[in-house]
């Protein structure tokens, strides 16, 4: 189950990771206990996302009994263990489905920010000149805006839907990326093994994604679990806002937004997708921590 | 290259980011489905009142002319007119700005000594049990969405104990205690995330200068603790620390967006979704400006700060 955790924090940089490296990263996290509930956390959304359709007690999109308190007893059987919302629907049904949502737009989004940062960085540290001023100006810029209030221009600007949020996110996270690359590539361009290529006439794009890229693998896996953790607050945010994947598939932050104005008198129904996301963040910031841990430790 | 010239850069640069955003917002807001003539009007449009409204409204202008005399106009104090309720777009902002500086600086007055005052603590007392509960529960704190903290505030305080009203009424007439009072959840939300960013953030600098190699001459030299705290370790560490607060306060200001929508605390945040909902140009404008150029200010002040405490960062590599 811990394969699939990682498969998804390492598909951004290695998408040829071996099975026994992963073993290998299994073995070394049992070392680090915050490590260890991160990757739990983490798998237990994986898991609930792959079975939604076997453990999901009634259908998300169905409106049911409308006000249901936690455990309260559906008169057609059946229980309604979270409650229901403002129009009937079972809340642990959409929280079940909304996790497939969240796993699917958070780790398309950072993969792509990955694959622009990445290629945007391995150029500007690799050629410098006048390419890397432009790239680092304009990441600048951008870095220089709050996330937030970009978001909102780009989703209010090209509407919300899943394509346009991934497209945001890309474009907020991109150039932060393409930072840490660069500094990491400005370190590696002066290595041998880069200058022995480099005399062996190989390409300038083979030297950058094969002999630099590898050797700059760690710290971006730890910046990619990270991120991952802001990605899903954001888009959590986006749909508390109300920007984010249009109704009526579940989605966690929408949730929060559709039943905000009843949390006074219903507070279970924002309350329990904000535990939701929250605990799938916490997931992925201690993961994140203890594979820091363990990099340091080499 | 000199002081000057390279606060001078640093600054021409935030200006030309702030000029750019604007020429990006006016460019994406055009580019939205449909029109606001069109929305205003509703089910009575036809093509002839649609004209008269772009007509009045000056929505018939290419783009880039819209956009010089927008930003013509808002250099002299004119924000414009806005297109739903047709007051001028300064008037409605200027309340609403006073509301969120009013939560930003309560929120930093109290969120700042304290998160110095943690972060500090943990990081003198590295790997005691008060540095893993404090840094364990800032953890957790960064990684709950600001919405999640305000909703379990809301549910705790305001539904079950009921001692703070959850919806944050301000008005002018209210004196500085009512204000305060009815304000004290979304402080307090701020003031939560704001340390635990900070107090991160402090503990990291002080931990990292501890650990260079004056600080240890210090400690072999058999210096007293508290000599080596005061007189070599906290002079070093004010530059660290500004830029540290600097941060966080533009921080503070995109967590306050959020905030607002959660107690629905009539700011400019709160202003700025709903309209972006109701496409109210204008005044998207004008609060992205200024929270953009609030947001950007701060950066640049927290890297001019940080080029004159540190003569190290006037050469860069």
């Amino acid at each position: 189950m811990s394969e699939a955790t990682l498969n998804t924090a390492t598909e951004a940089k290695n998408p040829v990771s071996g099975l026994r490296r992963i073993i290998m990263m299994i073995g070394l996290m049992r070392e680090s206990p915050a490590g260890m509930v991160g990757a739990f956390l983490v798998s237990f959304w994986v898991l609930v996302a792959i079975f939604a359709p076997l453990i999901s007690p009634f259908e998300p999109n169905a409106t049911l009994v409308p006000f249901m308190k936690p455990g309260a007893v559906n008169p057609d059987g059946g229980t309604f263990w979270l409650g229901t919302d403002h129009i009937g629907r079972d809340i642990l049904s959409r929280i079940i489905w909304g996790s497939r949502t969240v796993l699917f737009y958070a780790p398309l989004a950072t993969f792509c920010a990955y694959v622009l940062g990445i290629v945007m960085g391995l150029v500007a540290g690799y050629y410098r000149g006048w390419i890397d001023d432009v790239l680092s100006r304009i990441g600048d810029m951008i870095l220089s805006f709050p996330v937030l209030v970009l978001y909102i221009i780009i989703i209010s600007t090209v509407g919300a839907s899943g394509l346009n949020i991934v497209i945001a996110i890309v474009f907020a996270s991109g150039p932060g990326i393409m930072r840490i690359v660069r500094g990491l590539v400005l370190d590696l361009r002066n290595r041998d093994y880069v200058a022995a290529a480099q005399t062996r006439g190989e390409s300038a794009w083979r030297i950058m994604l094969v002999e630099i890229l590898p050797n700059a693998r760690g710290p971006l896996i730890v910046d990619a679990c990270l991120r991952m953790g802001y990605v899903i607050i954001n888009i959590g945010v986006l749909g508390f806002l109300g920007l984010g994947l249009p109704p009526p598939d579940p989605d966690w932050g929408g949730m929060i937004n559709e039943t905000r104005q009843m949390a006074l008198i219903f507070p279970h129904m924002t309350v329990i997708p904000c535990i939701a996301i929250s605990t799938l963040i916490l997931g992925f910031n201690l993961l994140a921590d203890g594979m820091r841990d363990i990099s340091l430790r080499d | 290259m000199g002081l000057t010239r390279l606060i001078v850069n640093r600054f021409l640069f935030g200006l030309i980011t702030l000029l750019a955003i604007t020429l990006l917002i006016s460019l994406a807001l055009e580019a939205l489905p449909g029109d606001f003539a069109e929305q205003r009007l509703g089910q009575s449009a036809t093509p002839e009142t649609i004209a008269a409204i772009r007509e009045q409204l000056g929505l018939n202008k290419p783009v880039l002319v819209r956009y010089a005399e927008w930003l013509g106009n808002f250099l002299q104090g004119d924000m414009g007119i806005s297109l739903s309720n047709s007051r001028p777009v300064a008037e409605l902002l200027a309340t609403r700005l006073g509301n969120t500086l009013f939560l930003a600086v309560a929120s930093a007055i109290v969120a700042v000594p304290l998160a110095l005052f943690l972060g500090i603590v943990a990081a003198l007392y590295r790997e005691s049990l008060l540095d893993k509960m404090i840094s364990t529960i800032t953890l957790a704190a960064i990684s709950l969405p600001e919405f999640f903290i305000g909703y379990m505030l809301v549910a705790l305080l305001a539904v079950n104990w009921q001692l703070f009203p959850a919806i944050s009424s301000i008005s002018d007439s209210m004196s500085l205690g009512e204000k305060i009072y009815a304000s004290l959840l979304p402080i307090a939300t701020l003031t939560f995330v704001i340390v635990a960013h900070m107090m991160r953030m402090t503990r990291a600098a002080i931990i990292n200068l501890l650990q260079s190699p004056f600080i240890e001459m210090a400690t072999l030299k058999g210096l007293k603790r508290s000599r080596i705290i005061v007189r070599h370790a906290l002079p070093n560490a004010l530059s660290p620390i500004i830029n540290v607060i600097v941060l966080n306060l533009a921080y503070l200001v995109v967590g306050v967006v959020v905030v607002e929508v959660v107690f629905i605390y009539p700011g400019l945040g709160l202003l700025m979704i709903d309209s972006v909902t109701s496409r109210d140009l204008p005044i998207v404008q004008a609060c992205i400006l200024i929270f953009g150029a609030t947001y950007i200010t701060l950066n640049m002040l927290a890297d001019i700060l940080a080029i004159i405490c540190n003569p190290r960062m006037r050469h860069p590599r």
